[in-house]
């Protein structure tokens, strides 16, 4: 009985063992050809991850990884160099306790930012004093910029995210919104403001959906067009960092993502802004620069 | 006379907060499945999930949602079992054997993303697993056994112990009093433990987003061959399950179709736990039978 | 003769069994055991950096109101006040469990002492359903249902600790439920048949011998359902507001401590100042759990049958 029990043990093991042996033997050499791996801000995640289907799909036995995580994590992560490429919506100087000097900056897309409110608050047009006395505080009441009787409810994005940093600098004039409801992802902040009476926050534009409505700033109309010209100024670059000039398969997939192939059509499908129509240049410490045509 | 009548006041209280508990529970069902169930069909159920446009489906993520849950399971349920055992049956009532309770406790209350950190820093980064099943298995893992241990634990205790004394009377040592006597006693109960967790793995997605990784890469379910990346058996793959599939598309999704992709899948969850549910029921009833001589 | 004697002093296969039984066992234990050390050494030693490392003020950080990462105060210390945090946490899983645990004792003794063959049927199968919806569910629900509710009656945004209780109410039930009846069933039935035929009541029994038998397994049933409730990140974050201010009320927008740690921590840097204070975030967690597992023992001891 027991001698029996054993047997069985030793059949099934060696079973498995075989099996796995015959897999490894026949396994296909061609998709370990190279792999690498990109991994930070959730904005950027779904257009690295569509460009990196279609790259594994014409170059094959490559393969990319994607993964999310927030740009913080992407940043830390290219830092220590763990991964291949560090996705973050903000410059790596932005960043507190990162030494961005070992890293270099691949800008692959500009994205809009757009305050949004609920629909029901009948604002569609607001100008910058006033949009910074609403996140402020100084106003309580959609009635004081011309809107209905509807008290007004802040939403944040997180402290630290990458559409906060952006949206205060640049539609806040550098001012800090006041402490009130934070929400993480876009998604989530879109179905509160459309659910909730009074609400405002912002977000990028392939998020803007029937449900909520899009402000104009000072009469400019939150378009790609604008962006381009900067005549809309909220707005940011999507960064894919590598530590050190990149290499091999990394280089060969950033150069991919930046051809005018992705350009036109995946950037363009997913609602970035394409790179390489803008007609400015932005530097980290907001200094302009009118962008000859590359 | 007071007596009967307080009996009868509580008897009613009984049943009004059980009916009370039930409609609650009745309405979250129907809520979810009223939702998602106009969404399935079997092209929903079998297709790759899209990133930007509509008419996307989930097959990818069930499918990865089961090969997590077997290897998180495979993993974790000797563990427990074998520390339940210990701490039921050879463990002596001391303060060593409080402070481990407390500590197994207190690892169950730990948030699920500080779990998924630690998952991510020690197997994806330290161990160079990388964003796999593997890795997502193992801080599943992590986050099951408190829960696994302790149901094991209290599966156990409540066999009376006469069995335990017949047992040894007859002459089997204590193992084997535990594995042919009491342990084959406590299936159904065990069982029930087993299958809490097991729903608790299943919609589990703060603990994966940074161990098993948020993206679906194509697999082909013709190649059974676990060495392959593009193979379903591979466990070094990046794998989305369902729960972390709708986690992303309510928090970052740019499909048109979201919150009905969203509803289907959450409905597709609940279907599944339901079906997992009763097979394990079933399996542990024909078990229990077997092994006890019960009818 | 000889080889009679040598079989006798051999020890038998049965003590080998044993002995190799009690080492897995225990092996299978003192892995848990480590793992748990590990886990509280990985938090504790990044949570403790906080202070040891950018030297902030540990008594600040417990009972400073704003919390602002990477804004100084006139004096040069870094804005980190986890009061509102710590009492919305607290708040919320403490108010959770108080709504919780009268149901589930109520629906576990309807399933096992009242009605046994229709509540074990229904009851019991549903609520280990509900265990599997992913907590992001719950928080849609919670969106959906729950906030517009309590937006309508009470006025105020909706979101708060109100919203979070009653989301938390409902994830927390089903666990809760099932283990309260875990442990009613594992009381021993002569217990009953020995109350009733002193001539007590159905509810004379329950409420004198099975509850007060069952009371160290009800209090561990409420303890993990605090435990889920003071870890749950994803549904709480969703109906709670998060705005890092000390509740007013139990509808003004307020905070708890996941919620604040799982959005801060994929947008810092591993090891700078402000993933350092999510971390001591993590820390005063873990800490407050074993504050609340303790408590609960303390009473589990007091208040059991002996």
């Amino acid at each position: 009985m027991r001698k029996r029990r054993i047997g069985a043990m030793i059949g099934v093991i060696l079973v498995i063992g075989g099996l796995l042996g015959i897999g490894y033997q026949t396994r296909a050499k061609s998709a370990t050809g190279g792999s690498i791996t990109a991994v930070g801000s959730t904005a950027l995640q779904p257009l690295v991850e569509a460009a990196g289907e279609q790259y594994s799909g014409e170059k094959l036995g490559v393969f990319i990884n994607v993964q999310g995580g927030g740009s913080g994590t992407g940043l830390s992560q290219i830092q220590e160099g763990a991964v291949a490429i560090g996705n973050s919506d903000v410059f790596a100087e932005e960043q507190a306790g990162l030494k961005p000097s070992n890293l270099v900056d691949h800008r692959v897309a500009v994205v809009g930012i757009v305050p949004i409110i609920n629909k029901e608050t009948g604002v569609t047009n607001l100008s910058t004093a006033d949009l910074q006395k609403v996140f402020d505080g100084t106003y309580t009441n959609w009635q004081q910029v011309g809107g209905k009787n509807v008290p007004i409810t802040i939403v944040n994005r997180a402290q630290g995210s990458g559409t906060r940093a952006t949206f205060e600098r640049w539609a806040l004039g550098g001012h800090k919104a006041k402490t009130a409801q934070e929400q993480d992802s876009s998604g989530m902040v879109r179905s509160l403001v459309s659910t909730t009476p009074g609400a405002i926050s912002y977000v990028a534009f392939s998020y803007v959906n029937k449900s909520v409505q899009a402000l104009s700033l000072n009469h400019v109309t939150p378009t790609n067009e604008n962006v381009e010209q900067n005549r809309w100024r909220v707005w940011s670059y999507e960064h894919m960092y590598t530590k050190g000039q990149p290499t091999g398969v990394t280089k060969d997939f950033l150069a991919y993502i930046m051809s005018p192939k992705i350009q036109a059509t995946l950037v363009h499908q997913l609602g970035y802004i394409r790179i390489d129509q803008m007609q400015v240049d932005r530097s980290v410490d907001g200094h302009i620069t009118p962008q000859t045509q590359r | 006379m007071k007596a009967k009548t307080a009996d009868k006041i509580a008897t009613a209280v009984f049943y009004a907060v059980a009916g009370l508990v039930v409609l609650i529970l009745a309405f979250l069902l129907g809520y979810i499945l009223l939702a998602g169930l106009p969404k399935l069909s079997w092209h929903f159920l079998a297709a790759p999930a899209q990133a930007f446009s509509a008419g996307g489906g989930i097959g990818i993520q069930l499918f990865n949602s089961f090969y997590l849950l077997v290897l998180a399971m495979l993993i974790s349920f000797p563990i427990a079992l074998g520390a339940g055992i210990y701490l039921n049956e050879y463990a002596k009532q001391n303060w060593i054997t409080n402070v481990v309770r407390t500590a197994i406790e207190i690892l169950s209350s730990l948030p699920s993303v500080v779990v998924g950190l630690f998952g991510f820093l020690l197997f994806v980064v330290q161990f160079k697993l990388g964003f796999s099943i593997l890795s997502g298995a193992l801080a599943l893992t992590f986050f099951n056994l408190p829960l696994l241990t302790r149901s094991v634990e209290t599966s156990l205790a409540s066999i009376p112990n006469l069995q335990r004394e017949a047992g040894l009377a007859l002459g089997l040592s204590r193992w084997e009093t535990v594995t042919k006597v009491i342990l084959p006693a406590a299936v159904p109960s065990i069982l029930t433990g087993v299958i809490l967790s097991a729903g608790r793995v299943f919609g589990e997605a703060a603990a994966l987003i940074y161990t098993s990784g948020q993206s679906a890469p194509a697999l082909n379910f013709a190649d059974w061959n676990p060495f392959n990346i593009a193979s379903p058996l591979n466990p070094l793959r990046p794998a989305e399950t369902l729960a972390v599939h709708i986690w992303k598309i309510n928090s970052e999704g740019i499909m048109p179709d979201a919150s009905a992709v969203s509803a289907g899948a959450s409905a597709v969850l609940v279907i599944a736990v339901l079906l997992f549910n009763f097979l394990a029921r079933w399996l542990g009833n024909r078990l229990y039978k077997r092994l006890t001589a019960n009818d | 003769m000889d080889k009679i004697k040598t079989q006798l002093q051999q020890t038998s296969q049965a003590t080998h069994s044993e002995r190799r039984g009690r080492l897995i066992s225990l092996s299978a234990l003192s892995l848990i055991v480590l793992v748990v050390i590990a886990i509280f050494w990985f938090v504790a030693t990044k949570g403790l950096a906080t202070f040891f490392e950018n030297h902030v003020d540990f008594w600040s950080f417990l009972s400073g109101k704003t919390w602002d990462p990477g804004v100084k105060n006139a004096s040069g210390q870094p804005l980190f006040g986890a009061l509102p945090m710590i009492v919305g946490s607290f708040l919320i899983t403490v108010l959770a469990a108080l709504v919780a645990t009268p149901f589930a004792i109520g629906t576990a003794v309807f399933m096992n002492e009242i009605e046994p063959r229709h509540g074990a049927k229904i009851i019991q199968p549903v609520t280990e359903l509900l265990v599997g919806i992913p907590s992001v569910v719950y928080g849609f629900i919670g969106l959906s249902v729950v906030v517009p509710l309590v937006r309508n009656t009470f006025g105020g945004s909706g979101f708060g600790i109100l919203s979070g209780t009653v989301v938390l109410f409902i994830m927390i039930l089903p666990t809760v439920t099932s283990m309260t009846a875990d442990a009613l069933k594992s009381v021993p039935r002569y217990y009953r048949e020995a109350s009733l035929a002193l001539g007590a009541t159905r509810w004379q029994t329950i409420y004198k011998v099975v509850l007060r038998a069952a009371t160290p397994g009800i209090l561990t049933a409420v303890v993990f359902g605090m435990a889920r409730a003071f870890g749950e990140a994803l549904a709480v974050q969703m109906v709670v507001g998060n705005a890092a201010l000390l509740p007013q009320n139990l509808v003004s927008p307020s905070s708890t401590l996941t919620s604040v740690l799982t959005q801060g921590i994929g947008n810092t840097v591993m090891g700078s100042l402000q993933n350092n204070a999510l971390w001591s975030l993590a820390l005063v967690l873990l800490v407050m759990s074993l504050v609340f597992n303790l408590v609960i023992r303390l009473i589990g001891r007091k208040g059991a049958l002996r």
